[in-house]
């Protein structure tokens, strides 16, 4: 199951003590305030966790799939995850099926 | 922007929770996004991303100071896509600002 911005709400109810309007609240504004973070080009490095980097791409020739039709790709800023070592080696462990 | 600045912006948002509060609470999301991913268990927000695992099958390496072989077993590794709201807006500021490295 998927973890999703209620379960965070839930979690800060449960273990902080947080009532249900802040925990809401908190969890919109992490998300939010990374997202603006990166909006004024700014990286953001989360500790144990991972950092979130912007790269410029130039444009380049693409290809529509299904068509095989040339199309230009346009120049553009993406945001890539790098993630942390605590948090690979933390999932390295996990020996399930995906 | 590195976690104690992000905390210390929300703790300015958030004047009725004490500082110490806030990191407490951003601890608490960071270490429940890592808690479910290392069971393998997807994480996703709307309007921001989504984060999940990707397979990495197991491969001969090499030990790079004596060259000698390794057998590594698979593993997963974490993976993040940026959502639609998130690619928009990060691309749509791109003439404005430039990159600014976090230390």
């Amino acid at each position: 199951m998927a973890l999703t911005k209620s379960d965070f709400s839930e979690k800060l109810f449960d273990e902080l003590g947080l009532n249900k309007r802040e925990a809401k609240e908190m969890v919109e504004s992490f998300f939010e305030e990374i997202k603006v973070a990166l909006e004024n080009g700014q990286e953001v490095k989360l500790s144990g966790f991972g950092k979130f980097e912007l790269r410029d791409k130039s444009s380049r020739p693409g290809r529509n799939p299904k068509t095989g039709e040339e199309v230009a790709i346009s120049a553009r800023r993406v945001v890539t995850f790098r993630s942390g070592q605590k948090l690979r080696a933390r999932v390295e462990e996990y020996a399930g099926t995906q | 922007m590195t976690k104690s600045e992000l905390i210390e912006t929300l703790a300015k948002q958030q004047p009725h929770l004490a500082l110490k509060d806030v990191e407490l609470v951003i601890k608490c999301l960071i270490e429940q996004m890592s808690q479910s991913l290392s069971s393998g268990d997807r994480v996703e927000i709307r309007g921001f991303g989504s984060f999940s695992l990707h397979y990495r099958p197991p491969r001969i390496g090499r030990n790079p100071k004596t060259g000698s072989a390794v057998a590594l077993s698979s593993k997963h590794v974490p993976h993040f896509k940026p959502g639609k709201e998130l690619r928009e807006r990060v691309n749509e500021s791109r003439t404005k600002h430039a990159i600014v490295e976090s230390l």
